[in-house]
C-alpha cells in the first residue's frame, strides 16, 4: 500500500519550491493508524475477557430448571423464574408508559413547539437530564411514586419501577426522536404543505412514517438502557427474594405486586460468600444478555424491514 | 361540512370570452375557512354570512382588449417588503399578476424572486423569523390579513418546488393523497388519471401506479409533483425554478407541459434560464439586488413587463444588461 522506494514525477524545478516529504507523511499515517487499531482490539478484548469470564462461570449452570425455579436459600435449588418475569414485566409497563409520552413529546418539541426561549430550555433541560445519575431518579421515585402515590402505586410494587423507569429512559427517547424526526428531508414537509395539508396531517402522513424506523430503534435502545439498571430500583426497595409471580388478573393486582429483576437478583448473589451462588449470578447475567441482545436484534430487524417497505 | 354559496357572478361585458370564468354563476368554495374558526382568536370576528369575497375590479372595456396582457390579475401585489429577522430581504414590491398568463420572475441571486414567489402561497410562513409587510390581494381579500388560513391559500394556489420532491409513496398515492386530503367527492381513480394525463405523465407511468415513486426519473418526479399540484385543482400555479434540477431533454417536456397548462391556469415560474423565460412567459418581472444603508444586499422588483418588451426594450438598463448575459 505504501511505496516506500516510489518513482518521484517531480520536475527538479518543481522540487525546489515544492518537498512533498511523502516518506515522513506515511510514517504518521502508519503511526496513527495502529494507534486506531489499538484501540478498538483493546476495547474488544475486554469485551471478549468479559464475556468469557462469565460464559465459563456461568454455562455449566444454565438449564431449564434454572430459568423455571425461584430463587432459594441453597444455590443448587436457585432459578430466575420470578426475576426474568420481573423484568419482562417491568419492562412491558416501562414501555407501556415511556414510549407514548416520549414519542409524543420529541413530535411536539420538533414539529409544533415555536422556537422560543422556552423551547430552548425545555431543550438543554431534556438533554441534561438524559445525563443525570439514575440514582437520582430513584430517591425521587422514593418519594413521589412510593411514598405519595402509595394508594395507587401500591408502594413497592412494579407500577411504581416502571415509572421509575420511565422517567429514567423518557430524555433518551425524547431526544432520539427529535432526531429521527430532524432527519426527515424539509422538501418533504414542505410538499405537503404546498398541497393544503395542516401540520399534523404532514407529521402523521409524511415524516412520522419516514422517521418511524429510526424513532424505533432509539425507542429499542433505551428499553435496553432500561433493562440493566439497578441502582434506581434498589432505592426504590425492590425486594431480592420473590417466591412468586404478579398475578395479572386483575391486572391492578399484577401492577401493585412486588417484583426483582434480574440486575438485582445478580447483585444480590454476587454479595454472597458462598461461590456456587457466584456461578448463579453469571449463569443470570448470560440470560440478561440473551434478552438484551435479542432487543436489538429485533431493533435492527424492524428497522431493516421498514426501510426495505419503503423503498419497494 | 362543506357549504357552497353560489355568489351572483359579475356581468359578462368586458369579459375575454374564451376566458373560464364565463360563467352565469361563480362557485366559491368556503369550506376551507371553516375549520380554522375553531382555533383562530380572530374568527369571532367573522361571521360566516359575511359578505363574500369577490374583487370589485375595474372592467375592461371589451374593445380595448387587444393587447395579450389587458387581462384582468388575479394577485395583486402592494407595497410587499419582506424580512428575514432584521435584514430585509425584499423591499416594497407593486406588482399584478394577469389571469391567465405566465409572469416569469429573473434576476442574479438573492434578488428576492422566490422569497416574492413563496408569500404568495404563505410558504414563508414556514420560516422561522419570516416577516411580510404590505398586502398581496387574492379575490381581493390579503393573505396576510389574520383571518385567512394558509393551509386554504395552499389549497388555491399550488406549488412546484425547485428539486422535484414526490412523497415516498407510490405513484398513485401520490396524486390521491392531494385528492383525499381535501375532501375530493369524486371518484379518486378518475382524478388522478386526470391529473397524471394533464402533467403528460399518465402514458408513462398507467402501467406501474403501484411502484414507489422515487424511482422515476428526475424529469418524471417533477411531472409527477407538477400531477399532484393539479389534483387539486388550484387556480395558480407557483413554480419555484422547476427545471434547474433537470437535464436539457426533461426541461424541454416540462416547459411543453407549462404551456399546455397555461390555457387553465395563472403560472408564476421562477428561473434563472432567461431563454426559459423568454419562451414561455408573457410577462417578465425583472428583480435586481441593492445595497441598504447598513451594508446589507437585498432584493427590489427593477422593471415589469410584457416579456417582449423586458428582452426587446428594457427601460433600465440593469435589464439591458442582465438579459443580454452581461452580469447575473
Amino acid at each position: 500500500m505504501t511505496p516506500i522506494n516510489h518513482y518521484s514525477f517531480s520536475t527538479p524545478d518543481a522540487e525546489q519550491r515544492f518537498q512533498p516529504v511523502l516518506t515522513s507523511r506515511y510514517r504518521l499515517e502508519r503511526l496513527f493508524s495502529t494507534v486506531a487499531l489499538i484501540a478498538t482490539l483493546v476495547g474488544l478484548i475486554v469485551l471478549a475477557v468479559l464475556l468469557a469470564d462469565i460464559l465459563i462461570d456461568g454455562l455449566p449452570r444454565l438449564s431449564w430448571d434454572f430459568i423455571t425455579s425461584f430463587p432459594s436459600r441453597r444455590p443448587a435449588r436457585a432459578g430466575i423464574l420470578s426475576p426474568l418475569v420481573g423484568t419482562l414485566w417491568l419492562l412491558s409497563i416501562t414501555a407501556l408508559v415511556a414510549i407514548p409520552i416520549g414519542v409524543g413529546a420529541g413530535i411536539f418539541l420538533e414539529e409544533f413547539a415555536a422556537e422560543t426561549t422556552l423551547a430552548k430550555i425545555i431543550e438543554i433541560n431534556i438533554g441534561n437530564l438524559a445525563a443525570v445519575p439514575s440514582i437520582i431518579y430513584g430517591l425521587l421515585a422514593l418519594q413521589v411514586f412510593v411514598r405519595i402515590m402509595e394508594p395507587i402505586t401500591g408502594g413497592r410494587s412494579v407500577l411504581a419501577g416502571g415509572l421509575t423507569l420511565s422517567l429514567l429512559i423518557l430524555p433518551i427517547i425524547i431526544v432520539s426522536t427529535r432526531e429521527a424526526l430532524r432527519g426527515v428531508p424539509s422538501s418533504i414537509r414542505q410538499a405537503g404543505y404546498a398541497l393544503g395539508t395542516t401540520r399534523w396531517q404532514v407529521v402523521r402522513d409524511h415524516v412520522l412514517p419516514i422517521a418511524f424506523p429510526s424513532i424505533l430503534t432509539g425507542t429499542i435502545l433505551a428499553l435496553s438502557r432500561a433493562i440493566g439498571e439497578t441502582a434506581s430500583l434498589i432505592t426504590i426497595g425492590a425486594l431480592t427474594f420473590i417466591a412468586f409471580l404478579p398475578t395479572l388478573i386483575p391486572i391492578t393486582e399484577g401492577l401493585r405486586s412486588p417484583f426483582t429483576v434480574l440486575p438485582i437478583q445478580t447483585y444480590n448473589w454476587i454479595s454472597r460468600p458462598q461461590p456456587e451462588f457466584h456461578n448463579n449470578a453469571a449463569a443470570a447475567i448470560i440470560v440478561l444478555l440473551v434478552v438484551l441482545l435479542s432487543m436489538n436484534a429485533t431493533a435492527i430487524f424492524l428497522r431493516n424491514r421498514s426501510q426495505q417497505i419503503r423503498n419497494d | 361540512m362543506s357549504v357552497l354559496i353560489k355568489a351572483r357572478g359579475r356581468g359578462q361585458k368586458g369579459e375575454n370570452q374564451e376566458t373560464k370564468d364565463n360563467k352565469d354563476e361563480q362557485l366559491i368554495l368556503l369550506l376551507p375557512f371553516l375549520p380554522l374558526t375553531f382555533f383562530h382568536p380572530s374568527s369571532a370576528l367573522r361571521p360566516l354570512s359575511s359578505p363574500i369575497l369577490y374583487p370589485q375590479k375595474p372592467m375592461i372595456s371589451s374593445a380595448s382588449v387587444t393587447n395579450v396582457v389587458d387581462t384582468e390579475s388575479v394577485l395583486q401585489v402592494e407595497n410587499l417588503s419582506v424580512y428575514y429577522g432584521s435584514f430585509l430581504a425584499l423591499r416594497e414590491v407593486n406588482l399584478e399578476i394577469p389571469k391567465h398568463k405566465i409572469t416569469a420572475f429573473i434576476g442574479p441571486s438573492g434578488c428576492g424572486k422566490s422569497t416574492l414567489l413563496r408569500c404568495f402561497n404563505r410558504m414563508n410562513d414556514l420560516i422561522s423569523g419570516a416577516r411580510v409587510a404590505g398586502k398581496v390581494r387574492y379575490r381581493g381579500i390579503d393573505l396576510y390579513e389574520a383571518n385567512v388560513d394558509p393551509v386554504d391559500v395552499r389549497r388555491q394556489i399550488g406549488m412546484v418546488f425547485q428539486k422535484p420532491n414526490p412523497f415516498p409513496k407510490s405513484i398513485y398515492e401520490n396524486v390521491a393523497y392531494a385528492c383525499r386530503i381535501n375532501g375530493y367527492q369524486g371518484n379518486v381513480d378518475e382524478l388522478v388519471e386526470q391529473s397524471l394525463q394533464s402533467a403528460a405523465l399518465w402514458d408513462e407511468v398507467k402501467d406501474k401506479l403501484k411502484q414507489n415513486a422515487l424511482s422515476l426519473s428526475g424529469g418524471q418526479q417533477q411531472r409527477l409533483c407538477i400531477a399532484r399540484a393539479l389534483a387539486i385543482e388550484p387556480e395558480i400555479l407557483l413554480m419555484d425554478e422547476p427545471c434547474s434540477a433537470l437535464d436539457p431533454i426533461s426541461t424541454m417536456r416540462i416547459e411543453e407541459l407549462i404551456k399546455e397548462l397555461r390555457q387553465q391556469y395563472t403560472i408564476i415560474i421562477v428561473t434563472h434560464n432567461m431563454q426559459q423565460a423568454s419562451r414561455l412567459s408573457h410577462m417578465t418581472a425583472f428583480f435586481n439586488t441593492t445595497l441598504s444603508d447598513e451594508g446589507a444586499r437585498g432584493g427590489y422588483l427593477a422593471e415589469f413587463g410584457t416579456t417582449a418588451q423586458i428582452f426587446n426594450s428594457p427601460i433600465q438598463e440593469a435589464t439591458q444588461d442582465y438579459v443580454s448575459g452581461r452580469f447575473g
